[in-house]
Formats: structure tokens, C-alpha cells, sequence
């Protein structure tokens, strides 16, 4: 009689204390191993976790990545600077765009050259940044929405990112694989009318925000899944190496294009939003409101866009003219050097980061002088915040694995590089 | 507080140990010439000088130099916002430093990547296994003398699964005859089934 009891402890730790303590003595059951991955739908890619179970409790997790590695720094140490512009378009293949950017901008840290960059040529990558952001969190949340059992929103997301993929497509004539920066500039310039429909855009992206919202933020089965699972502290977050929203999740209100501002972000006027709890539930606010400062900041960057060229004049480091390549000796030295041999950077080292959808994206590029870097590492934020599973995933219910892969909104092109 | 100050202190506390702080490109680099001081000294940037996150390790090969390779660790401070690089020559012998996973555990999945990668060992990581080639694989293929098209090797045999057994495995009931506490495969022991059935 009685058999029945009812579960209070909110906190999952406490929960599995609890289980261990009373299922002592003849309860006491083997271990199950159950192996989740490498091609499973909330892997979001190809992870593999390994996971211990204790009935439905997690005991242990063992995350086995490595299913995409392709030697991203071995192939970047054979080629010049531009030409692995395009190989960063495949790391965090959901926001191409702000790769491209932040490896650019640690190539002319690297050269000396950040402070010579045209301003239009800035607004654009900011522009660039915040369109990838969008592009990257609306995936995120749709893919995490629907591993916890709310379909509508990921169709909503896809819709806008559908109008982002266009907006993409008419600025560097890809809809994925954009490689629009390269080493002093980008390749061009935004086409005729391009503004217009980006703001025409903006408009009708912030409706969609709140319809997404409304879908999820009150929903009571959405925060069950997702609140009070998946909790991490700020100083586990900082110990782990977290970043991005999912360092801000923890309440730790720190973010590089505020606390570093590279390009023109220290003239931007956003905020950054920050969780209280470090829960799956508070990493998806940060994500939702993080989309919407980023269109105030396309909105400024539209208002601020200045005229001009947007390559650094230096035929050093950026292709001059083709017309003048055809009628003068310099410049046609300058463009067969640059294309034959590449950027020729002095020795030195440097480590750049910038603020991407899924945290710091840094690149530490060490040079002995030439065209191509003596090393070049990616620091790569999803490989980074996986690591923080084997010790957040114990306590937790098999089914809290799909929310907390989903709040952690990585993904497995950059991880494994 | 600056990067510069901060290294100062780094060095004043310890002496012959470490080089003078270097600055280049806006970034302060102090050599670490004792390595086996290294927990130390990572010890006291993270408790008295506030780095308390780690931004990046990674290990770099100088092949035909001597010493031949070079592990870099990048500092970062949330309270002060300053940046700082250690670095640290390892001998191609040895080719082992120090783990400094004691002190930030987001140490762990780089230093198995710096040693999947280039074959440097972390003495003192508790579990020190490839993280992005396969376990067994024989070479580290971000050393200069490996070369970009890769040498061939075996693939691992977990690359390959055995046909899935019709019946008698752990997750098949096998009807009829039996009671179900009899038929519930989580009551038999698993028969597995080798590779030449």
C-alpha cells in the first residue's frame, strides 16, 4: 500500500540523491550503458555521448566527438590568408558570415593593418555579424524548440531565416558558403537596393520574434522541460570556458563586442541580456533577446552606413583595380604577388576573438613571416561548451539530455574542425 | 590594472623561473622557463591575479628548431578584462608539461586535443585519449613532418558493426513457452554475438 510517491525536489542533483539513497538494497540494479549519437536528431550533427545509466538517471557521460574532423589548421598552414576565407564558412556553418569577419579581422591584427580598414567596409561586417547572429539563434531556437516537443516554432524560425538565406544570397552570391570577407576589405560592395529590403526585413523579423515568444516563453509543457534543467553557475561557466549566451545564461555579463569592441560596435547602443539561474530556460531568453538587440544594431548601422570604398587602398594587401591592373606596372606587381604568394605578414603572433552566435570564436595565428601562417589555431566555441557535459549531464533524466544539447546550441562543423 | 602590470607581478614573484613579459601587437607574452613550475605559476595568475579563465591552450610545432615544440596558453581575466599569454618550450625527448587541469578544468579537452594533435603529453591529465582522431590512430598529424595528404592506416574496427541479431540479444523478447518475468530480456544475460555467427 502507498506505493506511490510523489517527486518535490526541484533541484536535479538533490533528485538523484535521493534516488540513490532510497533504491539501496535489493532495488539496487545494474548499470545500463546506452549510447546516444553519432547520428541521433538532438545530436544536432554527429555527437556521440555515451551515457551511464542508473534507471532513467543519468550516472555518467562520456561525449565522443572528432566524426567531422577534416585538419581545418593543417590545410590552413598550406595555403595563403584569403584562401582560407572559404574554409571558415564551414566551421559554424549557420552563421558563415561572422566567421568569415572574425578570422579577417585576426589576419590584420596580425598585420597591423585593423586600424586602416574603411569605415563602410566596417559597417558592413558589423552588418554582417548581427544578419549571421539572427540567421544562427533563430536556428538554434527552432532546433531547441523542437527537441523539446514544439514543432510551430521551428517552422516560424525558418521561415525568417529563409528571407535572411535571400538577403545573403543577393550580397555575395551564395546562400551558405557566403567567403565574402577577405584580408584588408570584402569582396563587395552591398548591391543597389540592398539596404531597403534589409530594413524592409528587420521590420517584419521582430514580429516573428514575438510569435515565436508567445509559443514558448509562458508555455507550461516548454518550462517544464526546460527550467531548473540544465544548471550551471557562473563560476562553473567561467572554469569551463563557456561563452556567448551561454556564459550570460549564468548571469555572467560579459561580452566582446561590449568589453572588446572591435569594428564599430563601441558606437552601437545595445545591451546585453544576462540570466539569473544559468538554466535551459534562461539561455533561451538571452538567445531571443540577443536577436532583437542585434536588429537595433542593423537598425543603427543602416542609419550610420557612411559612403566610400570599402577595401583598404594598399596594394599590399587588398587586389587593386582591375583596370589599373591592365595599364600599370605597379599594380600589376601588386595583384600577381598578392594572388601568386599571398599577404606577406611579418613574424609575430596574435590571438584574436570575436563575439559569435555561439560564443568566442578565436583564432590564434602565429606567422614567420609569408604568405601562410606557421600555425593557426581555431579556438571554437562549441567544442569548448561541449566540454562541460560530462559534468553538467549526471543527475539528469535521459530525456533532459535533448534539452540541454539543445540550450547548448552547438554545432559540429566547428567543434571538430 | 593593465595586461603589462599584472605580468610584472607574475614575474617579480617569480623570478628565473620566467622570462620578462614581452609586449607585441597589444598582447603581453611571458616565457615560462621552468616548466615544472608551470601549476604554480598558473596557480597564482588564476588565485591572486585574477585570470580566472582560460581562453585557449595550444601547442606549436617548430620543426628542426630546438627545442622543437612550444605549448601557448591564453589568460583572460573577467574582473579585470586583461589578456595574458604563457608560453612554454618543450623538448622533442620529453615532449611533456605540466596539466594545468587542477586549475581550469576547460583544460582537459584542449590539452587532449594539443596531444592528439601534435603528441605533447600533459603530465598529471587523468584521462589523456585522442578527442578528435580515433583511438590507436599512430601518427599526430599537425606536425610538420606529417605530411597534408595523410599516410594510410588502419581504420578502427568500431568503424564497422556486426549484423543485428534476429533474436537473443538484450532488447529482444522471444515470445511463447515462457512467463513474462522469464521473457523480459532484461532478466537474461546479454548473448552476444561474435562477428564469426
Amino acid at each position: 500500500m502507498g506505493t506511490t510517491k510523489e517527486i518535490e525536489i526541484g533541484d536535479s542533483a538533490a533528485r538523484t540523491a535521493g534516488f540513490v539513497e532510497s533504491e539501496e538494497g535489493e532495488l539496487q540494479g545494474e548499470k545500463m550503458v546506452l549510447n546516444m549519437g553519432p547520428s541521433h536528431p538532438a545530436t544536432h550533427g554527429v555527437l556521440r555521448i555515451t551515457l551511464e545509466l542508473d534507471g532513467e538517471v543519468i550516472t555518467k557521460a562520456i561525449p565522443d566527438v572528432g566524426y567531422l574532423h577534416r585538419g581545418d589548421e593543417k590545410i590552413a598552414e598550406n595555403m595563403t590568408y584569403n584562401q582560407f576565407v572559404p574554409y571558415t564558412d564551414r566551421l559554424d556553418y549557420l552563421a558563415p558570415l561572422a566567421n568569415n569577419v572574425a578570422y579577417v579581422l585576426a589576419v590584420e591584427k596580425l598585420a597591423g593593418i585593423n586600424d586602416q580598414i574603411p569605415e563602410r567596409c566596417q559597417y558592413i561586417r558589423v552588418i554582417c555579424c548581427e544578419l549571421a547572429r539572427i540567421s544562427a539563434h533563430l536556428l538554434g531556437l527552432g532546433a531547441f524548440a523542437m527537441d523539446v516537443g514544439a514543432m510551430t516554432v521551428f517552422l516560424h524560425t525558418f521561415t525568417e531565416r529563409e528571407k535572411i538565406y535571400d538577403l545573403i544570397e543577393a550580397l555575395t552570391g551564395a546562400r551558405f558558403t557566403t567567403s565574402y570577407t577577405r584580408v584588408g576589405g570584402v569582396a563587395r560592395d552591398l548591391p543597389e537596393g540592398w539596404t531597403n529590403k534589409l530594413s524592409k526585413f528587420l521590420d517584419e523579423v521582430v514580429v516573428n520574434f514575438d510569435e515565436s515568444e508567445r509559443l514558448l516563453s509562458r508555455n507550461p509543457i516548454f518550462q517544464d522541460r526546460t527550467k531548473d534543467v540544465g544548471v550551471y553557475s557562473a563560476e562553473e561557466a567561467i572554469d569551463y570556458g563557456m561563452t556567448g549566451p551561454n556564459l550570460r545564461g549564468s548571469g555572467v555579463e560579459f561580452d566582446l563586442r561590449k568589453n572588446h569592441p572591435y569594428l564599430v560596435y563601441d558606437r552601437m547602443d545595445f545591451k546585453i541580456p544576462v540570466g539569473t539561474k544559468g538554466d535551459c530556460y534562461d539561455r533561451y531568453m538571452v538567445r531571443i533577446e540577443e536577436m532583437r538587440q542585434s536588429v537595433l544594431i542593423l537598425r543603427q548601422c543602416l542609419k550610420q552606413l557612411p559612403k566610400g570604398e570599402v577595401n583598404i587602398v594598399d596594394g599590399k594587401y587588398s587586389l587593386p583595380e582591375k583596370r589599373k591592373v591592365l595599364t600599370s606596372m605597379e599594380e600589376l606587381i601588386h595583384q600577381f604577388i598578392l594572388v601568386t604568394q599571398g599577404t606577406n605578414i611579418a613574424p609575430g603572433e596574435v590571438y584574436f576573438g570575436a563575439e559569435n552566435p555561439k560564443g568566442e570564436l578565436g583564432f590564434y595565428i602565429k606567422s614567420l613571416g609569408g604568405g601562410t601562417p606557421h600555425r593557426l589555431k581555431i579556438r571554437a566555441p562549441s567544442f569548448v561548451n561541449l566540454s562541460i557535459l560530462p559534468h553538467l549531464l549526471p543527475g539528469h533524466m535521459v530525456s533532459d539530455v535533448v534539452a540541454v544539447l539543445g540550450s547548448l546550441d552547438f554545432v559540429m562543423g566547428e567543434c571538430d574542425r | 590594472m593593465t595586461s603589462i602590470k599584472l605580468a610584472k607581478k607574475l614575474t617579480k614573484k617569480f623570478g628565473k623561473a620566467c622570462s620578462e613579459p614581452g609586449e607585441a601587437l597589444g598582447e603581453v607574452t611571458i616565457e615560462v622557463t621552468d616548466p615544472s613550475r608551470l601549476v604554480e605559476i598558473c596557480e597564482f595568475a588564476k588565485g591572486e591575479l585574477g585570470f580566472n579563465y582560460l581562453v585557449d591552450l595550444t601547442a606549436v610545432d617548430n620543426y628542426g628548431e630546438d627545442p622543437r615544440f612550444e605549448v601557448v596558453y591564453e589568460l583572460y581575466g573577467y574582473a579585470h578584462f586583461c589578456h595574458l599569454r604563457l608560453k612554454v618550450a618543450v623538448d622533442e625527448e620529453s615532449a611533456t608539461v605540466p596539466s594545468v587541469i587542477s586549475v581550469w578544468r576547460t583544460a582537459d579537452w584542449h590539452e587532449r586535443e594539443a596531444y592528439d594533435m601534435m603528441g605533447v603529453t600533459f603530465d598529471g591529465h587523468p584521462d589523456l585519449r585522442r578527442i578528435l582522431m580515433w583511438d590507436g590512430y599512430p601518427y599526430f598529424p599537425l606536425r610538420k613532418d606529417f605530411p597534408l595528404a595523410g599516410k594510410p592506416s588502419e581504420m578502427p574496427d568500431v568503424a564497422f558493426t556486426n549484423k543485428a541479431p534476429l533474436e537473443g540479444g538484450p532488447f529482444v523478447t522471444s515470445a511463447g513457452g515462457k512467463d513474462t518475468t522469464k521473457r523480459e530480456p532484461r532478466s537474461r544475460t546479454a548473448e552476444i554475438s561474435s562477428s564469426d555467427d
